[in-house]
């Protein structure tokens, strides 16, 4: 018989060896499909990690990827930390892209120090008033925010589809469904001359930190941790859990729609349908990996947009698909659960008719 | 009284011979053997954590013991060893439990609960007829009287208690173990379930009775185990024994009485004039509520649960409003009723739920220290905590509530009830509130931390606060208050001075009968 024993404290080490280990045992257990599939173990693991990290032009491309997940990452970590279960950055990253582009595209005529801001701005802004819809209503009515918060993503990526073959339609994209260009002095600055990085990933980090501090430092993440945890007693003690679900809507909405800004104004230029592959649902498996912990979210943003980066170099390499890439992340997610698991409680085997004299 | 003659030559029913059980470092029952006869009645008394609940749970299965065994007398009376770690054995062999919570379906009637899970899965038709018939014998045997066609929903909470004790001997129990049983039920119901179990011991059954309140344990049992820090400290024949006796051998110190003085109180400082209100759930349960504290005095409110004391206490909580009548705060009368609303009008809140409405388990305890004044000057400044000033805060404030098992880093879930209460009386009491409400302030507490409690209420009574008490423990409230009331169906009885209250008198008013003065026993 097994039985799983709560731990009386578990310590600062596990907390960040788990999802370690988890990582490590997710990319091994990618064996099992590679062997599957024919394809020689030692390339194909050469192939992935040389992909993402093994020279300037890869790592490059893995910090691309890894700019909007942290974002995202941060959008459900904040919004998990107080229970409040947004599955909706995917859409509120669109929702922020969309309006990037709308005032970025030559409606303003402002040199970049203004501009760049106003549609960082703006498209938090967007995300923000996003997820205040599903908040507000499972404030007001508790409808579950996890069907609102999904169901909305559908609604805006068809409400981005409508934009993008009606007003928004670039004349010159030779009927492509595709935005006008962001202007110049909209565009985010490259970070590293002839790649794809770019001034995001700068916000991303300061956006950790600037979380980190908030969850740890302020009055704000001082409610949010206690409305999370143990929300009738910080009622009792006289916080308005309203409020404070309502601000770490915004908040989480905000920073999904940042990302959305940095796709557009940083990467792409414009806007298509296809803009995020999933970046919004990645940032559920890049919090939880994380632990809920800002800074850890840059951390596991790395490993998944690795995964994803190195999964693709692979897939050309040795012609296995590239949904190993999901494969792998799904069974972090699962290896980081079942860790969290083992560094709250000990497992005990018993024999089921053990003898006691 | 019935008592079976020469009832300690019976031959055993249960043998409890040398069982320790560890978990980690903590020795949780440290070479305990027990026997018990048949047709007794043994009370296992002790502090919380003494080991009586372990030892319950290695007795029926749900912990292995490290060392020791357990022999169960069958059918024949020769006693056989019980196989360890299985519930069902345990069943088997006789041994029924009812535990403090009960473990009932509401939506279903009373007989489908006693006889749920008896029946093969494989049967398509229940024979609720053979059930009824051999329920109805039982019934006539023991006396257990109630309704077995009724919802287990509409049942009161001593109603419930039978079904669960039905249950047990409808499953065959000859040994039966009550886990604190008395703690739900009022005076006179608690006399009800003594008489039932004497009916039932004297027809062979023999009884385990967990507690530790030492008058009931002295009315009801023929003996009585003290255990403490996980050891039997005594066996006592309940004859011989005495209320200081055990109380000293379960703490194993002599216990000081609190000291109350007596002094005139001053002004009014709280009042409420025919307050109505609904409870957190939003039904009404408070009708009629009227009162008035002054300074230095301490009103205590008894009542069985769920007769409109959970709404009287929301409201002073400022969890709810009222929907008629007024209070007011030293002739103020209060209009916005949030608790930070009813916090600045001075009023500090003991919750009745320390774990679901004290604390935030998973904060440390610096933290839980500054829950409710977090956003006051003293805590932040421009958003932004003061960690080190809360921090030193927080030490000062252990010091001297004297809490025990951790510092200021320590996340709160890890502390015991008793210490976890003094951080909440350290929260509210540190800042001298002019009103306190203290909402079953000594709930699972142990003796030591009781004490403490009530010293810190006298105190804060004798500096002059004004102080609503609740509690199911009558004798507490009768030796802490100047004045009680009884809550019955949502309305608050006329209030009396403690000192012209006994606790049978109580009892009768949460029963919802008369107790004129004059004509009570």
């Amino acid at each position: 018989m097994i039985r799983l024993e709560p731990r009386q404290e578990y310590s600062w080490l596990m907390a960040v060896a788990a999802p370690v280990v988890a990582a490590v045992v997710a990319l091994a257990l990618a064996a099992i499909p590679l062997l599957v599939a024919g394809a020689p173990l030692g390339k194909s693991y050469a192939a992935m990690f040389g992909g993402a990290l093994g020279s300037q032009f890869a790592l490059a491309e893995t910090l691309t990827r890894t700019t909007p997940l942290i974002l995202t990452g941060l959008a459900v970590a904040v919004a998990f930390r107080a229970r409040l279960w947004n599955i909706g950055a995917e859409g509120q990253l669109y929702a922020g892209a969309l309006a990037a582009v709308v005032l970025g595209s030559g409606a303003i005529d402002a040199p970049s120090w203004i501009l760049v801001p106003t549609l960082l701005l703006a498209g938090a802004t967007a995300g923000a008033l996003l997820m205040a819809i599903p908040t507000a209503l499972k404030l007001r009515f508790s409808v579950d925010e996890v069907v609102t918060s999904l169901l909305l993503n559908f609604v805006v990526l068809l409400f981005v589809s409508m934009m993008l073959e009606g007003p928004l339609k670039d004349p010159m994209s030779l009927g492509w469904p595709q935005s006008e260009s962001i202007v110049d002095a909209g565009t985010l600055p490259a970070l590293i001359a002839r790649t794809r990085v770019h001034a995001g990933l700068i916000i991303a980090l300061a956006m950790a930190v600037i979380m980190q501090v908030i969850m740890s430092r302020t009055v704000w993440g001082f409610e949010i941790r206690a409305v999370g945890s143990n929300p009738s007693a910080a009622r009792f003690a006289g916080m308005s859990t309203t409020t404070v679900m309502l601000r770490v809507g915004l908040v989480s909405g905000a920073l999904a729609g940042l990302a959305g800004v940095g796709e557009v104004a940083g990467l792409k230029g414009y806007l298509t349908h296809d803009l995020s592959p999933g970046f919004g649902y990645s940032g559920i498996v890049v919090a939880m990996l994380a632990g809920l912990h800002p800074l850890g979210v840059v951390a596991s943003a790395f490993f998944v947009a690795a995964v994803f980066v190195g999964a693709d170099s692979m897939s050309r390499a040795v012609g296995v698909p590239s949904y190993i890439a999901n494969l792998t992340v799904a069974v972090a997610l699962l290896a980081v659960l079942v860790g969290g698991v083992l560094t709250r409680y000990r497992i005990r085997l018993q024999k089921p008719g053990a003898r006691i004299v | 009284m019935p008592e079976l003659p020469a009832h300690n030559h019976a031959p055993f029913a249960l043998s409890i011979a040398g069982v320790t059980k560890r978990f980690g470092p903590l020795v949780a029952n440290d070479a305990i053997s027990l026997d018990l006869r048949r047709g007794e009645i043994l009370a296992l008394l002790g502090e919380n954590g003494a080991g009586k609940t372990t030892l319950m749970s290695v007795l029926f299965g749900h912990y292995l013991a490290d060392e020791g065994a357990i022999f169960v007398a069958d059918g024949e009376g020769s006693l056989a060893p019980l196989p360890p770690g299985s519930p069902k054995a345990a069943l088997a062999a006789g041994i029924g439990m009812v535990h403090q919570h009960f473990t009932l379906a509401d939506n279903l009637s009373v007989l489908d609960n006693i006889t749920l899970g008896t029946e093969s899965l494989w049967q398509f038709w229940k024979n609720d007829r053979t059930a009824m018939a051999r329920l109805k014998e039982l019934q006539r045997t023991s006396g257990l009287h109630v309704d077995l066609d009724a919802r287990v929903g509409r049942l009161s909470v001593g109603e419930r208690q039978r079904v669960e004790i039905l249950k047990a001997l409808y499953r065959g129990a000859r040994i039966l173990i009550l886990d604190e049983p008395t703690a739900v039920l009022t005076p006179q119901e608690s006399d009800a379930l003594f008489a039932t179990l004497k009916r039932l011991t004297a027809t062979g059954l023999s009884v385990i009775f967990i507690s530790h309140k030492l008058n009931e344990v002295l009315a009801v049992a023929d003996r009585v185990a003290v255990l403490r820090g996980g050891r039997k400290v005594a066996e006592i024949d309940a004859k011989s024994a005495n209320r200081a006796l055990l109380a000293e051998t379960m703490v194993g110190t002599a216990v000081q009485p609190s000291v109350r003085r007596a002094h005139e109180p001053g002004a009014t400082i709280i009042e409420l004039k025919d307050v109505r209100a609904p409870d957190p759930r939003g039904r009404q349960a408070l009708e009629s509520a009227s009162f008035a504290i002054r300074a230095g005095e301490i009103l205590g409110i008894a009542g069985v649960a769920g007769n409109g004391q959970s709404a009287l206490a929301a409201l002073v909580c400022g969890l709810v409003a009222p929907t008629e009548g007024s209070v007011s705060i030293q002739g103020e009368t209060v209009s916005r009723f949030s608790p930070r609303d009813l916090m600045q009008s001075g009023i500090g809140r003991i919750p009745e739920d320390r774990h679901h409405d004290g604390v935030v388990g998973t904060m440390k305890l610096w933290e839980n220290l500054a829950l409710e004044d977090i956003r006051s000057s003293e805590c932040q400044q421009a958003g932004l905590l003061r960690r080190g000033a809360l921090k030193d805060r927080a030490r000062a404030a252990i010091k001297t509530f004297d809490v025990r098992g951790g510092g200021p880093e320590t996340e709160a879930r890890l502390l015991s009830g008793g210490n976890m209460q003094k951080v909440i009386l350290a929260r509210v009491l540190d800042r001298e509130p002019r009103v306190i409400l203290a909402n079953q302030p000594t709930r699972g507490l142990d003796v030591g931390a009781v004490s403490f409690v009530h010293q810190r209420l006298l105190d804060a009574r004798a500096k002059g606060a004004a102080i609503l008490l609740m509690s199911e423990d009558l004798d507490e409230l009768l030796a802490l208050s100047d004045r009680v009331g009884v809550m019955y169906r949502g309305t608050l009885s006329t209030i009396r001075p403690a000192g012209e209250m006994t606790v049978r008198r109580l009892g009768l008013l949460m029963a919802g009968q008369n107790a004129d003065l004059g004509d009570a026993a």
